[in-house]
């Protein structure tokens, strides 16, 4: 599906990621883990063509992805980000319709229609169709995001699905819905890459977990073979303990009392 | 888009029928049968025709395309800004359009008489087209960081450009004789007096070209709302889309000025207005601004023309005057929204 190979990037004279390789097949959800600053936006951003590798390549579909026109990539990858405000007013609905952009020229056809419906269906926001976007709360306004970037690639059922954070300003609830549309997404066939903070979450959800350190990597695999004391402390610099709990093939983890420090 | 369209083509005749010399609606439609051969009879007197026919015909005419200029121009700048606020005014535009035009007439010597010689009419345009893009080219870059547009270095570079070319400006007006200094005043208070078939004409490309091509940019100006990324992700060519959109705004602000001189806040409120009656979607609002653009336009100039007979009022001034109070509600409406 995407296969990185030998990335790296350099901002000026910073090296902010180094020779990474590693793939992620349809059907599969990859979890990012790392540290503020360990290189995943940069990662993110280089594999869904925002910014150029400095040296490596990206094969997306067989292809590399420098070679896909903008419009043709549009109908096979999507992607949510952090940031969602908007200074201009859209209704809902309007919002959502624009997900379906790459698919009609001037005016949406009865399939964009169709589309924009189930989506909005799928993500629970149909009874906000009407509404200003700017008067929703954070978790709503991720919600519609949400349900735009899958309009986007709702035809394409073997897409790419690009995750920054999606469980960031979401309360308890609305994250494990995020979590649980995202395994299903991937469930259905889409390949999903998803940026996350939350290792129980990652361990939980993901099918494989690529944890970076200093635009380096750390270790990549199951959850099973890449949450143990030695990774996490290498990814992120805190001693942690490892729950067996009922139910959940993976440890859980829980941070431990950081000592002597500050 | 209907009813928008009903409005100007009814203010267009009202527009048409009003003034020093009375036109009825029978007698306007009877002139323009008459001349365009569709009818021999002639129920109106020559004195109507020869008003309507070479005074007051071009100057609905240039209304209508430097009111449709500025409101479909307004539009994009916004919605490229990403910010309901920016207008062609505040980020340069007019202010370097201004500079090249005063530039044009106070060294009317040397280039611009030879230049005026092949192009006559589109010389004062091109120059001030040029004199735009100059500086919105500056205050663009400026204001752009990572790809991404700072609201605030954007309207303080607008500012700092604005006042450089008001000094440049004054220099020149500093050096103008009694006759230019004349035309100068005149000509920055903005006025469609000066409007013939020759000025209409000289103008109908710049306008013509923005308003055939900006509609087609709506839904990209519709993902650019989302942020320059979300635009990128959604397959469009972001840098490629602003330079065009600042092409074309600048060609239709720039000639405008040229004209008509400093126009304002006409590109500010009309997307405002449709935005809050309707709808915050490129898609209409992007050529319901060129309508309801060339509707108010011609409209604050029939007041212009007729509210202190027999002189007239600077169009520039009315539309100031109306468009001020507007922006201020624009404002407190923003506010109240960002406390909630």
């Amino acid at each position: 599906m995407i296969i990185a190979h030998e990335l790296s990037y350099h901002a000026g004279k910073k090296e902010l990621l180094h020779r990474l390789s590693f793939e992620a097949k349809a059907g599969e959800m990859l979890a990012i883990l790392g540290a503020n600053g360990a290189g995943k936006s940069t990662l993110m951003k280089l594999l869904c063509r925002e910014i150029s590798p400095s040296h490596g390549h990206i094969i997306f579909r067989e292809r590399n992805l420098q070679q896909y026109k903008l419009p043709e990539l549009a109908k096979q990858r999507a992607v949510l980000s952090q940031q969602n405000t908007i200074s201009i007013s859209f209704i809902v609905t309007e919002l959502v319709m624009m997900g379906r952009y790459p698919h009609f020229d001037q005016f949406p056809g009865e399939r964009d229609i169709e589309v924009v419906r189930q989506v909005m269906e799928e993500t629970g926001i149909t009874a906000l169709a009407g509404r200003d976007y700017n008067t929703l709360s954070g978790g709503e306004q991720q919600r519609v995001q949400l349900a735009r970037v899958l309009a986007q690639i709702y035809d394409t059922p073997d897409a790419c699905l690009f995750l920054d954070e999606p469980t960031n300003g979401l309360d308890l609830l609305y994250q494990q819905q995020m979590m649980e549309l995202a395994r299903r997404l991937a469930n259905k066939g889409y390949c999903v890459i998803c940026i996350l903070h939350d290792i129980n979450f990652a361990s939980r959800f993901a099918d494989k977990i690529l944890m970076l350190k200093d635009g380096k990597k750390v270790a990549i695999g199951t959850p099973l073979e890449v949450i143990n004391h030695e990774n996490i402390y290498e990814t992120f610099n805190i001693q942690v303990k490892l729950m067996e709990c009922e139910g959940y093939d993976c440890p859980l983890v829980i941070p431990a009392m950081i000592q002597n420090n500050l | 888009m209907l009813s928008l369209t009903a409005l100007l083509i009814g203010v267009m005749v009202l527009s048409s029928c009003i003034g020093a010399v009375e036109i009825s609606v029978p007698e306007l439609l009877s002139i323009l049968a008459n001349r365009t051969g569709l009818s021999d009879v002639a129920n109106f007197r020559p004195q109507q025709a020869a008003v309507l026919l070479n005074i007051r015909l071009p100057r609905v005419f240039l209304g209508v395309l430097i009111g449709a200029g500025l409101g479909i121009s307004g539009a994009a700048i916004q919605g490229l800004f990403r910010n309901p606020l920016a207008e062609p005014g505040l980020i340069g535009i007019s202010s370097g359009a201004t500079l090249f035009a005063v530039l044009m007439i106070v060294l009317e010597v040397g280039v611009f008489k030879s230049l005026s010689g092949v192009m006559g009419f589109y010389a004062l345009s091109l120059a001030a087209f040029t004199g735009a893009c100059i500086t919105t080219g500056i205050v663009y870059r400026l204001s752009v960081r990572n790809g991404k547009t700072v609201i605030t270095t954007l309207l303080l570079s607008g500012i700092a450009i604005n006042a450089l070319a008001g000094a440049f400006t004054g220099l020149l007006t500093y050096m103008a004789t009694d006759e230019q200094l004349r035309t100068i005043t005149f000509w920055s208070l903005g006025s469609l007096g000066g409007a013939s078939w020759a000025t209409v004409t000289g103008l109908l490309p710049f306008i013509l070209i923005p308003l055939a091509g900006l509609p087609f940019l709506a839904k990209s100006l519709n993902a650019l709302a989302l942020g320059d990324a979300e635009a990128l992700h959604m397959g469009i060519d972001v840098i490629m889309i602003k330079r065009i959109i600042i092409l074309l705004a600048t060609m239709a602000v720039g000639a405008s000025v040229a004209v008509a001189g400093i126009i304002g806040f006409i590109g500010l409120i009309v997307p405002h207005i449709l935005r809050m009656t309707f709808t915050a979607d490129h898609r209409l609002v992007v050529p319901g601004s060129a309508i309801l653009g060339a509707a108010l336009l011609s409209l604050a100039d029939l007041v212009a023309r007729t509210i202190v007979v027999p002189a007239e009022l600077p169009i520039g001034i009315l539309t100031a005057l109306i468009g001020t109070p507007v922006f201020l509600y624009i404002i407190i409406t923003e506010r109240n929204k960002n406390k909630i």
